[in-house]
């Protein structure tokens, strides 16, 4: 084993990769020398060269496209975008493009395009840099999107994206780049669609998403104090999604949370809320909650943002929330 | 390059293939054979023969939603490209593409896209594929004047000059959007002139003139073989008709005096002049074209539409 932070994680497992298939490039801003913005492609230049880590001007629905164009070509592809919210100026080869070529054109080709964006919620980079995006993406059909909470997670979670033939959105968070985990020095990765249970529980069922999913822990901690035994689902891909791990403990504990980073309307949060009530209505105690921020823009003010991204103490307060909850 | 007699004549058959292709598709629109819309290439089959007369099988090319004329030039299967027009389960994509997505890319056509401008970007991502493998390959990407307004457009030029890709930018500027003419939206008279912001060079041919485009395209593929990095062509043509099957535009105040244009009867002239073909071999050449085509929308008509099982096969690899 090895500690590495979050960033190093995501570094070391896309080094892997191109070390095992030579044919893997990386596109981004700034990813070659400076090795990104936030540093998470670091070294790689220098390993690898210019030709497959290749900075890019900034325009980043040329990006996105240039790498759908190699990967269509045999070269798995792997573009950074350094703020989520800018995946808006690529929004077309993301949701236009990469995961309905394939389908369109009968099977004829493969996608295998990994976009690398990160969340900065909670930083305070405002409005236009702290956005989390996530449930747009899963609204169209052919796309995967990874949210990795942990270090470990965040290794095994890029290197299945880099080998899936598929067109991956893996969205980084910001606040989690220096967070450590211990790493595994052999080979692994961790499949899509298989959520962990971080923490097992009784009374309710937690579901957090990327950022969160160490605030969830914390939450559990503390209600676990107070009488209240939770239990925390982090999907760790949210599409795919592992709803059957969802559902499973909804039948135990008949009482559902869901926090997330991303403003609550048609946020993942009501998708996973619903699919629960389609399935498992009867074993619902009471009608889930979701923890999000309110639908306003993220102020960029230190005092306003932490009002609007969920806290250890919003969580906490929606685990108690249940009428019949045993605190 | 200089074309052997072969290829003119096989340059023709194809340039027919694609008027009767697009005359029987805005035939059987009508009759309501199939729904959605087509975009005819009418009076553009030059310009597609032209460039594709100076790819290899190896190249690719990739085209927009008015794709049909460069997928039968470089090679695709009318009869594929008949039954996805009509939704079989024997089309080119299996159903799943329709007119605006018809691709084959065993020949090296790499695809017909439906958002304008969208398959830009993507064609340099091929073209810095090409020149990484490093075997002389090259794509040329058609495109309408509508699509050089798009913001891909510029960041594609710019992209491709600086890592000087094998990549032909083919501009077929037929002057009008739906309706918009593009002295109301381009802000220079000739798009090529666009090539000079970003450095590299940039071509106005007739796009009417099989001989123009083959030489001005036969200068741009040599250079992006020789590693020299892009060109932009832009092909001047005039659309007849209408813009698709649903939106009109302009078309037939001045059609007896576009049709003075007509490439085709053009290139007949040229090849009979030049003694490449007789008059009787053009009436073989037109038959034949006739024959391939109306076999195709034969074989469309009879082919079953996909099993509904089909749904939710391709969505992944």
């Amino acid at each position: 084993m090895h500690e590495l932070t979050y960033a190093q994680a995501i570094n070391e497992g896309i080094r892997e990769e191109m070390r095992r298939n030579q044919k893997i490039m990386v596109l981004g801003e700034d990813v070659g020398k400076y090795g990104g913005v936030f540093g998470v492609t670091r070294g790689l230049f220098d390993e690898f060269g210019g030709e497959r880590v290749r900075d890019c001007p900034l325009n980043e629905a040329a990006i996105v496209s240039f790498a759908i164009g190699l990967a269509i070509q045999g070269r798995p592809a792997i573009a950074e975008l350094e703020f989520m919210d800018f995946t808006t100026f690529a929004m077309d080869p993301i949701t236009n493009q990469a995961p309905k070529l394939r389908y369109f054109w009968g099977g004829q080709v493969s996608v295998p395009l990994t976009v690398r964006t990160p969340i900065a919620a909670g930083l305070g980079f405002g409005t236009q840099h702290s956005q989390s995006l996530e449930a747009w993406l899963i609204h169209v059909p052919g796309l995967k999107v990874a949210m990795p909470s942990n270090a470990y997670d965040a290794k095994g979670l890029i290197k299945s994206a880099i080998r899936d033939p598929n067109p991956v959105v893996f969205a980084e968070s910001i606040g989690l780049y220096a967070t450590k985990g211990q790493i595994p020095d052999e080979d692994y990765t961790i499949p899509f669609g298989k959520a962990e249970i971080k923490r097992k529980g009784d009374d309710v069922t937690l579901v957090a998403l990327g950022l969160l999913v160490p605030k969830a822990l914390k939450a559990a901690e503390e209600l676990a104090g107070r009488g209240v035994d939770v239990e925390v689902i982090d999907p760790r891909t949210v599409a795919p999604l592992d709803i059957e791990t969802i559902i499973a403990s909804v039948k135990k504990t008949g009482r559902l949370v869901i926090a997330h980073v991303a403003s609550k309307t048609g946020g993942i949060g009501a998708e996973i809320a619903q699919q629960v009530v389609e399935r498992a209505f009867d074993s619902l105690d009471g009608p889930p909650v979701r923890v999000a921020a309110p639908d306003v823009p993220i102020a960029a003010s230190a005092q306003l943002e932490s009002a609007i991204i969920p806290d250890v103490a919003d969580i906490v307060k929606a685990c108690l929330s249940f009428r019949n909850a045993r605190a | 390059m200089t074309l052997s007699d072969e290829q003119q004549i096989e340059a023709l058959r194809r340039m027919w293939q694609i008027r009767f292709f697009e005359e029987a598709a805005i035939r059987l629109y009508g009759e309501g054979r199939y729904r959605g819309s087509t975009h005819p290439y009418i009076a553009q089959e030059a310009t597609a023969l032209g460039v594709c007369a100076t790819l290899r099988p190896t190249d690719q090319v990739l085209a927009t939603y008015r794709g049909h004329g460069a997928a039968i030039a470089k090679g695709a299967d009318p009869r594929g490209m008949m039954a996805e027009l009509l939704g079989k389960a024997t089309g080119m994509c299996k159903g799943k593409g329709g007119s605006m997505h018809m691709s084959q890319t065993d020949v090296g056509f790499l695809g017909c896209n439906a958002i304008v401008a969208g398959h830009i970007p993507i064609a340099g991502g091929v073209a810095l594929a090409q020149k990484l493998d490093d075997t002389g390959a090259v794509t040329a990407v058609f495109f309408g004047d509508g699509a050089s307004c798009e913001g891909v457009f510029y960041e594609t030029l710019n992209m491709a000059t600086l890592w000087k890709l094998p990549l032909l930018f083919v501009v077929e500027n037929n002057e009008y959007a739906i309706s918009t003419h593009v002295s109301e939206s381009i802000s220079v008279p000739n798009i090529s002139m666009r090539a000079q912001g970003f450095g590299l060079p940039g071509v106005t041919v007739d796009g009417r003139d099989f001989y123009a485009v083959y030489d001005a395209a036969g200068e741009a593929v040599a250079r992006a073989r020789r590693g020299d990095g892009p060109t932009l062509l832009e092909a001047k043509t005039v659309r007849w008709g209408r813009h698709s099957a649903v939106a009109a535009g302009p078309a037939g105040a001045n059609i007896d005096k576009w049709k003075l244009t007509d490439p085709i009867p053009r290139f007949k002239q040229e090849l009979l002049q030049r003694g490449v073909v007789s008059e009787a071999q053009i009436s073989d050449i037109e038959r034949d074209a006739k024959a391939t085509i109306d076999d195709a929308v034969a074989f469309a008509i009879e082919s079953p539409y996909p099993e509904l099982s089909e749904l939710q096969t391709d969505m992944y690899a």
